[in-house]
């Protein structure tokens, strides 16, 4: 059977699963829709907030920054998997024991103030809709690439998909549907990385092949040999060399982290288990989950490189028959070329192709006296790293299909997750909560079911037109999360005499500041040619790049929150029992509106 | 606060310290500030610091978690405050 029958087959049965249990698990009350009644299992839970967390930037882009970067894409490992730490023991049992629907509510209550709900509101949105802009560009790239259709048809079949079962269902259907997505994208992922890693290493599990020797007979450990390799060619040394700077590193790092702890659609999975101490182990069960797909993109990261550049470097560095003759390109190359994400320009006219670092001052000068005139590969999309590695080693059409159900898998379900988050805080905290505080459970939910819909139009709106900073746009989502609503929130927790004004004060200033750094360096709304300042490392403050920004954001919101707080009236005490209740485990209710 | 309460705040507090000590010890210490270090000793065919940023971190994160729920479980029934 061809590759395009068996991948509208396999997309298309995951599809129909998706959709049979959307109509299985239909929301009848608002408990379902906003926190699908409370009673999942925290396994359950667990492997739900697997899919809803790992986005196609996790299962499509992660591995191709890892190859590219090296140890310098630690970052996102570590980033991505350590904020639930702080998730699991600041955040989501105490959450859970307050037992309500959303986050902002969780900031009107504890900051007695509606306006304090409206400021967590707008934070929320604008984290969630720059996440989610990634998420329909990734839906509308799989579709193309895999189903040849293109990226707008794409980007409608996913919209009408998450319309469908995330309206009908809300999140009880989103919790169903998430854990058979993370069952597809898991397996999607692992198998074509156990396959690369026996065939290297002859170890299968890919988290011990990345440390184990060569089976080439070399001798050499896989990193020593990757080391070589690319040093070879010019570019920097694979297990030390960073992105800006170690400084850098652990400040994006922590911004990653806290961005992680704070994103709103995550932490809304916690309020759907049963007690409090199940959030806990929740948590655990969440990282377990991801760990699995997050311990084994190094290792594809890295192979992926290794076998990219034997498949072009074929012979010795330098000698005339060293490179593949472009005429004998392998099909997986010639498929990629025509999506435009990979590119070859042939600079010497040898009719081979040459792929070094052609940034690099000293391989310059060795590559002339090879008589190579620039770097040929003039367009390696880093995407590609994950799609095209079944084909790149030669693994069976299945497995290729299978990547394509598991990229769209991890694309929807976290475009599910973060919609409804978004749907949520406006039928609940702003319609329910502020506006028509009179409305029935019953108009509420149907309330609920059409802000879904319109924000299902805005995001797809956005992911045919996007603003032009798509690509870089999930890190900054981590960054304004981190800086607003996780300090909003370990505050209300850990600190029971911070204020409503504190709080206020603290979220708008450090969003603002985190917002202005990215502004200043990327142009206002990424409008080209408005920025201030060039996008460049000189121009960084203390170099930390614009993504990396929410640490310090979080830091002037907590400063500004004490400053503020000192000033004005203390805390009343009603709000400070209630502290010392969430504080406490016992007589956690099911989550609750009222 | 009331005195059981305070003592249980104090017994949450005085869990969280030392894993949040160890959660930024084999990040932020081992894989990142101690990286060129450690990269002298290999673990298997690991650089160490380089283990520890793409591997050793997220295993511990991991292993923090489920200790901590243990752990708080165990507060919670010495200090009564339990659920169910």
């Amino acid at each position: 059977m061809d590759l395009r029958t068996l991948t509208y087959i396999v997309v298309g049965a995951s599809f129909a699963l998706y959709l049979g249990i959307a109509f299985w698990a239909r929301a009848g009350s608002t408990s379902e829709f906003y926190v699908a009644g409370g009673g999942i299992h925290p396994v359950a839970n667990g492997m739900a907030t697997g899919a809803d967390w790992m986005s196609a930037a996790s299962f499509i882009s992660m591995a191709g920054l890892i190859a590219y970067n090296g140890y310098g894409a630690s970052l996102f490992l570590m980033g991505w998997t350590g904020g639930y730490v702080l998730l699991a023991m600041l955040l989501a049992p105490y959450l859970r024991k307050f037992g309500k629907f959303t986050v902002p509510e969780f900031i009107g209550d504890r900051y007695y103030s509606n306006t304090a709900r409206v400021v967590a509101v707008v934070c929320l949105i604008l984290a969630s809709i720059t996440y989610v802009i990634g998420q329909m560009k990734g839906v509308g790239v799989a579709f193309s690439r895999f189903l040849e259709v293109d990226y707008d048809t794409g980007l409608y079949i996913g919209m009408a998909m998450v319309f469908f079962y995330a309206t009908l269902g809300g999140m009880k259907g989103i919790t169903y549907t998430q854990i058979a997505q993370y069952v597809i994208l898991i397996f999607a992922y692992t198998i074509p990385a156990m396959f690369i890693s026996m065939n290297l290493t002859g170890n299968p599990l890919p988290q011990l092949g990345l440390g184990s020797t060569m089976a080439d007979g070399s001798g050499m450990t896989l990193l020593a040999k990757l080391n070589l390799v690319v040093t070879e060619l010019g570019f920097k040394e694979y297990t030390t060399s960073t992105i800006a700077g170690r400084f850098d590193m652990a400040v994006y790092t922590m911004s990653l982290m806290i961005g992680t702890a704070g994103l709103p659609h995550v932490i809304v999975r916690f309020f759907t288990v049963t007690k409090v101490a199940d959030a806990r182990s929740s948590a655990g069960w969440a990282l377990v989950f991801i760990a699995i797909l997050y311990t084994t993109a190094p290792a594809v990261g890295a192979m992926a490189r290794l076998n990219l550049h034997a498949t072009i470097q074929t012979g010795e560095v330098g000698s005339p028959e060293g490179n593949l003759a472009y005429e004998n390109r392998p099909q997986w190359f010639k498929n990629w070329e025509k999506t435009g994400l990979l590119q070859f320009e042939d600079k010497n006219g040898d009719g081979r192709i040459q792929y070094y670092n052609d940034k690099n001052p000293e391989m310059v000068a060795k590559a002339e006296s090879y008589g190579w005139k620039g770097n040929e590969m003039v367009k390696v999309d880093r995407d590609i790293i994950v799609l095209a590695n079944p084909e790149i080693a030669k693994l069976p059409n299945w497995v290729i299909a299978l990547v394509a159900a598991g990229g769209l898998a991890a694309a929807l379900s976290t475009a599910a997750g973060l919609l409804l988050a978004i749907s949520s805080a406006i039928s609940h905290d702003l319609m329910k909560g502020i506006f028509m505080p009179n409305i029935s459970d019953k108009f509420e939910l149907n309330a609920g079911r059409v802000a879904m819909a319109v924000a299902i139009m805005c995001a797809g709106y956005l992911g045919l037109n996007p603003p032009g900073f798509a690509a870089g746009t999930v890190a900054i989502a981590f960054g304004l999360a981190g800086a607003s609503i996780f300090p909003a929130l370990m505050m209300g927790i850990f600190f029971k005499r911070m204020n409503k004004e504190g709080v206020i004060a603290g979220m708008i200033a450090g969003i603002a500041v985190t917002m202005l750094y990215v502004f200043q360096h990327k142009g206002i709304f990424f409008v080209k040619g408005t920025e201030f300042l060039g996008d460049l490392g000189p121009n960084w403050f203390l170099g930390i790049q614009p993504n990396a920004f929410g640490t310090i954001g979080a830091i002037v919101n907590f400063t500004v929150a004490m400053i503020v707080m000192k000033m004005t009236p203390e805390c009343p005490p009603h709000i400070q029992d209630l502290v010392e209740s969430i504080r406490t485990p016992r007589g956690a209710g099911a989550a609750t509106g009222h | 606060m009331d005195k059981s309460g305070e003592a249980y705040w104090r017994a949450t507090l005085g869990l969280l310290t030392p894993i949040l000590v160890v959660w930024f010890i084999v990040s932020f210490g081992f894989g990142i500030i101690l990286q060129p270090m450690l990269d002298g000793i290999m673990l298997g065919g690991y650089p160490l610091g380089f283990w520890f940023a793409q591997q050793g971190s997220i295993y511990i994160f991991v292993a923090l978690i489920f200790f901590y729920a243990k752990k708080m479980g165990q507060i919670d029934r010495e200090h009564d405050v339990h659920e169910d």
